[in-house]
């Protein structure tokens, strides 16, 4: 078969069973258009900003575990892709990015919509590729989806000139079935003398605990970690980007960890000592101050990525490999072990962890006339019956969505963790919903955040993609706002906006349904009306208590036993700020 | 300390940049670095002197491997090994000076590659310290340019990096 550049990158991209491309057309993308255009194989989906395609693409991986792809053109249309792209990496999702640039010719002559991508990418990618010939686009897309989807997986950028993909010239096409490349071995089994060692420690633990992170649901470990606990029987805690790998409302889950964590989940970390890392990262939000990090703790490891052991926190038996296959290494080890788990001291372990529960850290004043956004959370919960796709944004909202949604299946709960990027929430929304048009998906936001890519209502509108909006307004930049308050005495510095648009009208505006809501008593009615109307958009523009703040909390430079707790329940008022 | 790190990378446009952008976005030191295509035309061999601690350095080699372009890599240091690296030295010289300056290339095994009535092009190998302490024997007042390669480095014996 004889095909042109833009039919082979299309039939490529069928070959590797893409069902969704989210995109924005241009001159330097025009060739793959025309081409996009004579198929029904692989829908496009029109955004309305490059940035929301790739936040779409990403959700859309987050929420199947397959590549998110994403097509844009050169200069302005690549830059705007940066932001979603730097975003997929920091939390290793799989993403193809197709961006066009100028023809080869003139590249390097600072012609029209030019831009470096593969230098402007470089540190934000896990690999990228300049296609120079048309004879190596087939080729270059197979190893493109290998590389972001195997080992740790990542965004892959893909820059093709426009000549490249011209009509006129017709070449022979021939999608590669498999691709080997010597310089690229992502890591499976684990080493059997480290699983030997870290099997020992397991058994010999007086105070052990799982701390599992988002390689967990990256690499479908889910199963794998629920039997390795329930073998084991210690206390589970997990990352934001984990949540959901490990049942929330299992017994063994003390919650998660980290500066916004429980109280629980960080004293019982700070306590122990064995920790079992799993696919987490030590990442400076979930160790606080590092030389205090789990004084007493000796570290297993359990990675893909090599790089991510002994980055900032050394530890004791490195195990590079896939969760999936390094739990049942462990799993197995456990099995043949001489010696069994320690029963008696294990319960002493779980009394103490139970009495840290009984500080009730999340507890919060149920009492008050203004709605309290953590009561919106349970409200949502109980109405989606915990089964909702849940993306957020960033800020406040994002972390009372961790703490009050339990999730008990992997891919349910999606955020940007790592880059912690406001704008994130609406465009992912619409990206799960296509992946998933028959469940439930809200958008947890905030009156800011959602700002950043509002846009994207009316690409919701156009693909028919009902998801629910639950802004928990506060009128703030709110989580910018706490720290103010904490840090710098309560002088709030442009986090507060002077005009924050008609939501309700807005929505309206855009073709959507927009709800207004006060009263506490109306937040569970507006929730069961918002998801009843099932092929709707709605918006839900929840007014908040204003100076709610996030706690516990573990300010900068302090560790895990340092937390701040709400001061005393029924202390904090709907406090009237200037 | 110095470590020496040979890297075997695919022969590709921008293998350089990448390794290069991995070192300045992540704060590392750089201390020389050459490049150039081996014998197997789609491969680059690079060598690479960093400084830091024991920690820094691991992860700088961990962090290399994880380029999707870097086929292999050893660190020199942790072996047995050889290290060259090549210096051209342009002196100013005055008649009365000549003849010692020659005795002293001589000391040090380097060559004049070029002589003009005022001065002397000096081509030396050796250890970068070799190199060093050449400069400093040198009237710091005669020397014009100093163009150094940065180190090269292979391992003794018959065990080499290569597929
Ligand atoms: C406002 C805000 C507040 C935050 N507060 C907190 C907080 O309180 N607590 C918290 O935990 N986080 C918090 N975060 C998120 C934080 O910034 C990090 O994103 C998060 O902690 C990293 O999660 P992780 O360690 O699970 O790593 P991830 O980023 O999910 O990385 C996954 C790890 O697993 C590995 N991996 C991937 N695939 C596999 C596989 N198949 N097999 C084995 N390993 C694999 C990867 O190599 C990597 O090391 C906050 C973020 C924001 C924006
Ligand atoms: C693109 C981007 N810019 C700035 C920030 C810094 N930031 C983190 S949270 C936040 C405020 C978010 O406000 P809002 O969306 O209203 O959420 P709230 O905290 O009030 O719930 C800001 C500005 C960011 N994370 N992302
Ligand atoms: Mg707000």
């Amino acid at each position: 078969m004889e095909l042109n550049g833009a039919q082979i990158v299309i039939q490529s991209l069928k070959d590797e069973g893409v069902e969704y491309i989210f995109g924005y057309p241009g001159g330097a993308v025009l060739h793959l258009y025309d081409a996009l255009f004579q198929q029904d194989d692989v829908k496009h989906i029109l955004v309305r900003h490059e940035q929301g395609a790739t936040h779409a693409a990403d959700g859309y991986a987050r929420a199947t575990g397959k590549p998110g792809v994403v097509l844009v053109t050169s200069g302005p249309g690549a830059t705007n892709a940066v932001t979603g792209i730097a975003t997929a990496y920091m939390d290793s999702i799989p993403m193809v990015v197709i961006s066009g640039q100028v023809p080869s010719a003139v590249i390097g002559s600072d012609a029209f919509q030019e831009v470096d991508m593969v230098g402007i990418t470089r540190p934000c990618v896990k690999h990228n590729f300049l296609v120079s010939d048309v004879t190596k686009i087939a080729e270059t897309i197979k190893k493109a989806f290998y590389v972001a989807t195997s080992g740790r997986p990542g965004p892959v950028v893909i820059d093709i000139p426009k000549d490249i993909t011209a009509p006129n010239v017709k070449v022979p096409y021939n999608y590669p079935k498999k691709i080997e490349m010597r310089s690229y071995h992502p890591a499976t089994q684990g080493n059997k003398g480290q699983i030997k060692k870290a099997v020992e420690l397991l058994l010999s633990a007086q105070r052990p605990v799982i701390y599992a992170g988002g390689g967990v649901v990256l690499g479908e470990g889910s199963q794998e970690l629920i039997e390795l606990a329930h073998t084991l029987g210690y206390p589970v805690t997990q990352t934001l980007m984990g949540l959901g790998a490990f049942p929330s409302t299992d017994k063994q889950f003390i919650g998660m960890l980290g500066m916004h964590g429980t109280y629980e989940a960080n004293m019982t970390m700070h306590e122990s000592d064995l920790i079992l890392a799993i696919g987490a990262r030590f990442d400076d939000r979930v160790t606080g101050k590092l030389d205090m990090f789990c004084p007493y703790a000796k570290i297993i490891h359990v990675d893909i990525d090599p790089a991510s052991i002994s980055k900032t926190v050394r530890v004791d038996v490195p195990i590079v490999g896939e969760v999936k296959l390094v739990i049942r290494q462990l799993l197995d080890g456990l099995k043949d072990a001489k010696y069994k788990i320690d029963k008696k001291s294990s319960e002493t372990w779980w009394q103490q962890i139970n009495q840290w529960r009984g500080v009730e850290c999340l507890e919060y004043d149920r009492n008050t006339r203004t709605i309290k956004p953590q009561f919106v959370i349970e409200q949502l919960y109980q109405v989606t019956k915990g089964e909702a796709f849940v993306t957020s944004d960033v800020g406040q909202h994002q972390m009372w969505a961790a703490q009050y949604y339990p999730f008990d299946k992997p891919r349910r709960w999606i955020n940007s963790g790592g880059l912690g990027t406001m704008g994130f929430g609406l465009p992912a929304a619409i990206g799960v919903k296509l992946a998933h048009p028959n469940a439930d998906v809200a958008c947890v936001t905030g009156d800011a955040s959602i700002q950043m890519c509002i846009q994207e209502l009316s690409t919701a509108l156009q693909y028919k993609t009902p998801v629910k909006i639950i802004n928990l307004n506060n009128s703030y930049l709110g989580m910018v706002r706490q720290w103010q308050e904490f840090s710098y005495e309560s002088r709030y510095s442009h986090s507060y906006m002077e005009t924050i648009p008609d939501f309700v009208k807005l929505a309206e505006a855009y073709g959507h349904v927009g709800i207004r809501v006060e009263n506490p008593d109306d937040v569970r009615g507006a929730l069961e009306q918002a998801f009843a109307m099932k092929d709707r958009t709605v918006f839900l523009d929840i007014l908040t208590d204003r100076t709610e703040n996030v706690y516990p909390m573990i300010e900068a430079g302090k560790a895990h036993h340092e937390m701040k707790l709400r001061v005393a329940i029924g202390t904090t008022t709907d406090r009237e700020l200037s | 300390m110095r470590h020496i790190i040979a890297i075997l990378i695919e022969n590709e446009a921008g293998a350089l940049s990448r390794v290069a952008g991995l070192f300045s976005a992540r704060g590392y030191n750089i201390e020389s670095l050459t490049v150039a295509p081996t014998e197997d035309a789609s491969l680059s061999r690079m060598t690479l002197v960093t400084r830091g601690s024991e920690d820094i350095v691991e992860q700088i080699i961990k962090q290399l491997n994880k380029l999707i372009d870097v086929v292999k890599l050893i660190d020199l240091q942790e072996t047995v090994h050889i290290e060259r690296e090549l210096m051209l030295v342009k002196i100013k010289t005055v008649d009365k000076v000549r003849d010692e300056l020659r005795s002293v290339v001589d000391i040090f095994r380097g060559k004049i590659i070029d002589v003009t009535p005022t001065s002397y092009v000096v081509e030396m190998t050796g250890t970068s310290e070799k190199l060093d302490a050449f400069i400093a024997t040198v009237d710091k007042n005669s020397i014009i340019e100093v163009v150094r390669s940065g180190a090269t480095g292979i391992s003794r014996g018959e065990k080499g990096l290569h597929l």
